[in-house]
């Protein structure tokens, strides 16, 4: 149980150390504080997005212990001691993950403000199973709305990825 | 698009998708200032009521908050997007017009104390009657939205074109139809956002806009204050779809409170605000009259509309011209009537989305066409084809049409879907239907009455020639028109695209231009990119003929290299290392590009709107199978094919198709936003309102037909909106193919499906 603190108006706050993109970082916060905010007002990681604070659009999707989960769907103190990457660092160095690299190559980003929760998706969907067929890419991407594209070149881009990995790869990366 | 071309035609990578595909792209609810307060507006939670106190002495009491506003603190200037109906006002000021109308706002040191200031704002109202249905808005008695709109009429057309009368008289057939459509919603994914900041007497806005110019120009206005003085700056914007063209209350509230604290102030809507905002589009009803001769050639053609306005204008006058003059494109008939009213109610205000104006009728028109040609004993593609649009030809409306590939359209959506094999040879729950659409490429007069050019660009070549700089004020909403337009550039400059740069849609530091609606960009802001690259290039060209001594007539300059046409063994040089010599000797190296529309369409009244220099066609064929125990409404497969001129990035292009079907395929079957009988949104959500997810969507077959439109630069013209316009009637008419049942509103949801097919097998209703 993360630490409490209360202030002079009685409201208490708890303290918390989350693991984001590799780091720790320790923040105080209140019983209602959403991760999603803690991620973009505490610690500048704007590329997670808010399109609707109620877990309909997906923008926000984060990793959650290797799990895809809407941030605005989760308190900050549910989080405490867990590992979270954001689209930050979803690339294991500087260079772009392949997801990355086939949404800018297939056309699958317009606006881009539903991207980098369509790539945590997508990239949740690919490390537990790397060769999807497009039912299972639609169904893994179904809680990311996108306004743009019709989706036809996001599906595409993460079949591409699929086609590309060769299983060798795989069991290196496991 | 030709060979020749080193840059268009090719599909290049998105020149921000990397910064989109990181994360690292900034939209305005992103941005953050030193000492930048939070501000939200307080909306009514009555459809219409008389304001007759506002109390906001407890929430300015609450620590944190900054600053308290309503009407008294603000200009009592109306404003609007339609100069002819500016009928808002930043706040209510005697009476509130629809749940979620602007009353107060507050600053506060973060977004908690905001919405807990909110609370304590105490507003006294005196409730009155409200008009929600749009068919009683003009009764006798009827509550008055505006005062000033006497039985709440907004907009009224009546045109009248060739002999209506004569053209029904020597009719072999004439049917009416009826059809209603419904509320739809843009529903961007990113919600409203803008940070303004007014210090030293300028005002500097950051905002999620399609125009920085209308939002510099209606802002300036509202604040009596120099264009000069108001700087519009667009940050990534994620998806406007017409949404985003006009100034909100975020920025004309967001203003007065940055004045007042002298502090940064960002203001937003949650998706809830989003919807009450709205300026989606209008639900429309129609009732079509059809004269037709014995082969099915439209004689004459009698559209009858009323429309939903909601509580103010937005940009509907110019919707309500657009619904009923785009009728006339993708068909050729020489008589026509066109009467429209456009009501006021208190529901929140529509406006501009994907396709301004047409999917609507369209879905009617091409439903009633298909009843025309069973009635007849034609095949729907038949009698498409006999009366398609040709090219070089003037619709009865003034509309000058260049080029026009429909007729290629038709045959070639025919071919690759299948039709003639398929149709009428599918099994029962199986059908397939076809529609046509048209749009504008860019609108051929702007907004408000002004002479300015439609758009214009600058280049600066970087002091080496190893970049150059386009500075556009052309607007990326995530169509891609910043990649195009640096595709366009670089192509007339005889330069590499990977060595573009990009300032656009920031009024301070980019040239004008009107902005990203009415598919303009690609032939307007591309007309000036081009001539700005042109002008680079003669000055390139000009001094690499003193490097090379060889006459500027005989270089040319592709992909950075400078060669003699006539001696191609001649050594050549490279365009840094001309651009390095030209700055040396001449100074920066510039180059400037304007486009301006020609005097377009005729002398009646609102002939102005839906004039465009250009436009596109398009055929549509769909196959869907419906479940005769639900209704259910499953679209298999879609085939678009579009006559969009050249192409610049076919790549891109497609993904318009994409998303403009998509947003036919959510209206056509789910989308709907619905109310209460108190005038309350019922579904302000996404949960609610049902954008199709990936699950959802059919597969999609994108295709293009040769064309080659003169007015557009290289040829090109519109695309990003046209796809939308067939969607709903195509899907209607597959419908009927496959259970032998019309569905006369929109959506086509499963449960209107499978009342139409139980009143059928009751042999209740004949079609």
């Amino acid at each position: 149980m993360s630490q409490v603190i209360t202030d002079k108006h009685g409201i208490q706050h708890y303290m918390i150390t989350i693991n984001v993109n590799g780091d720790d970082y320790t923040r105080v916060v209140k019983a209602n504080t959403l991760l999603v905010n803690v991620l973009r007002d505490e610690l500048d990681l704007t590329g997670t997005k808010k399109g609707c604070e109620l877990g309909d659009c997906g923008s926000c999707t984060i990793l959650l212990e290797n799990k895809p989960v809407d941030s605005c769907m989760i308190l900050a103190i549910e989080a405490d001691g867990k590992k979270i990457t954001t689209i930050e660092g979803i690339a294991e160095s500087s260079e772009l993950d392949k997801v990355q690299e086939a949404f800018i190559n297939n056309g699958a980003i317009q606006c881009g403000y539903c991207t980098p929760g369509m790539i945590i998706s997508a990239k949740a969907l690919l490390t537990r199973n790397p060769h999807p067929n497009e039912k299972e890419v639609r169904e893994a991407i179904a809680g990311n709305l996108c306004r743009c594209t019709g989706f036809v070149n996001i599906v595409k881009a993460v079949l591409k990825v699929s086609e590309e990995t060769n299983d060798k790869e795989v069991i290196s990366n496991e | 698009m030709s060979k020749d071309y080193a840059v268009i035609g090719k599909n290049v990578p998105k020149i921000d998708g990397r910064e989109k595909a990181t994360g690292a792209a900034k939209y305005a609810g992103d941005l953050k200032f030193p000492n930048m307060l939070f501000g939200k507006i307080l909306t009514s939670p009555h459809a219409h009521a008389k304001i007759l106190s506002i109390d906001t002495s407890e929430a300015e009491k609450l620590p944190g908050v900054k600053a308290v506003i309503t009407h008294k603190d603000v200009p009592a200037l109306k404003y609007g997007i339609s100069p002819a109906r500016w009928d808002e006002n930043i706040f209510c000021i005697d009476k509130v017009r629809f749940v979620g109308d602007k009353v107060a706002a507050v600053a506060c040191i973060d977004e908690e104390t905001c919405y807990k200031a909110l609370k304590l704002i105490k507003v006294e109202y005196e409730v009155l009657p409200a008009v929600l249905d749009a068919l009683h808005a003009m009764d006798e008695g009827a509550p008055q939205v505006h005062d000033e709109y006497p039985r709440n009429i907004n907009t009224e057309i009546h045109q009248n074109f060739g002999d209506l009368d004569k053209a029904m008289a020597e009719a072999h057939y004439i049917r009416k139809d009826y059809f209603v459509g419904q509320r739809t919603y843009q529903s961007p994914i990113e919600p409203h956002s803008a940070v303004s900041i007014w210090k030293d007497n300028k005002l500097t806005i950051y905002s999620s806009t399609q125009s920085p110019h209308y939002f510099q120009y209606y802002i300036a206005r509202e604040f009596g204050l120099k264009m000069g003085d108001v700087r519009i700056i667009k940050p990534f914007v994620g998806g406007g779809f017409g949404g985003k063209l006009e100034p909100t209350g975020l920025e004309f509230a967001g203003s007065v409170l940055s004045k007042l604290t002298g502090r940064p102030v960002r203001t937003f809507y949650d998706r809830h605000e989003m919807f009450a905002h709205n300026r989606g589009r209008h639900k429309v009803y129609m009732e079509l009259t059809t004269g037709v001769d014995k082969e099915g050639k439209i004689l004459g053609v009698h559209a009858n509309f009323v429309s939903d306005g909601g509580a103010y204008t937005s940009l509907g006058v110019a919707t309500s011209y657009y619904a009923g003059g785009l009728l006339t494109l993708t068909y050729e008939f020489e008589n026509y009537k066109f009467d429209m009213i456009r009501v006021y109610t208190n529901l929140p205000a529509c406006g501009a989305q994907r396709g301004h104006g047409a999917p609507q009728p369209k879905y009617a028109f091409e439903s009633h066409l298909d009843n025309i040609a069973k009635d007849l004993g034609i095949d729907p593609l038949e009698i498409r084809l006999r009366n398609a649009r040709q090219p070089n030809t003037v619709t009865i409306n003034d509309f000058g049409i260049n080029s026009c590939e429909l007729t290629a359209c038709l045959e070639k959506a025919a071919d690759i879907s299948g039709w003639r094999e398929k149709k009428g040879n599918l099994p029962k729950g199986r059908g397939i239907g076809i529609a046509t659409g048209s749009f504008v490429s860019g609108a051929g007069y702007p907004i408000y009455r002004n002479d300015l050019p439609q758009s214009a660009a600058m280049i600066k070549v970087h002091e080496d020639g190893t970049a150059a700089t386009l500075y556009t004020g052309a607007v990326d909403i995530g169509q891609g028109s910043d990649t195009a337009l640096c595709q366009m550039a670089a192509e007339a400059m005889g330069y590499r695209y990977e060595n573009m740069k990009i300032i656009a849609a920031d009024t301070e530091t980019t040239p004008h231009d009107f902005g990203a609606y009415s598919s303009r960009q690609t032939l307007m802001s591309g007309s000036a990119c081009k001539q700005a690259g042109e002008e680079i290039k003669k000055q390139i060209l000009d001094i690499a003929s003193t490097i090379m001594s060889l006459p500027p007539d005989d270089l040319d300059c592709r992909l950075g290299i400078i060669f003699s046409k006539s001696r191609p063994t001649a050594k050549t040089i490279t365009f840094e290392e001309a651009a390095r010599r030209f700055f040396v000797l001449r100074g920066p190296l510039l180059g400037r590009g304007v486009y301006h529309v020609p005097r377009l369409g005729g002398t009646f009244k609102g002939a102005a709107v839906a004039t465009s220099p250009a436009y596109s066609f398009c055929a549509q064929i769909s196959e869907v199978q419906i479940d005769e125990e639900t209704g259910e409404v499953d679209v298999c497969e879609v085939w678009d094919v579009h006559d969009c001129g050249q192409v610049i990035n076919p790549m891109q292009l497609h993904g318009q198709v994409h998303g403009a079907l998509y947003m036919g395929v959510g209206e056509a079957i789910w989308e709907e936003v619905l109310f209460d009988d108190q005038g309350k949104i019922l579904n302000p959500n996404l949960g609610g309102y049902m954008l199709p997810t990936a699950l959802d969507m059919p597969i999609v077959h994108s295709e293009l037909v040769e064309s080659y439109e003169p007015a557009g630069p290289w040829g090109v013209k519109e695309v990003g909106e046209g796809a939308t316009n067939p969607t709903m009637g195509c899907f209607n008419n597959a419908i009927y193919d496959a259970m032998g049942v019309r569905i006369d509103s929109l959506p086509l949801t499963y449960e209107k499906v499978w009342r139409a097919m139980k009143e059928k097998r009751e042999g209740k209703k004949e079609v």
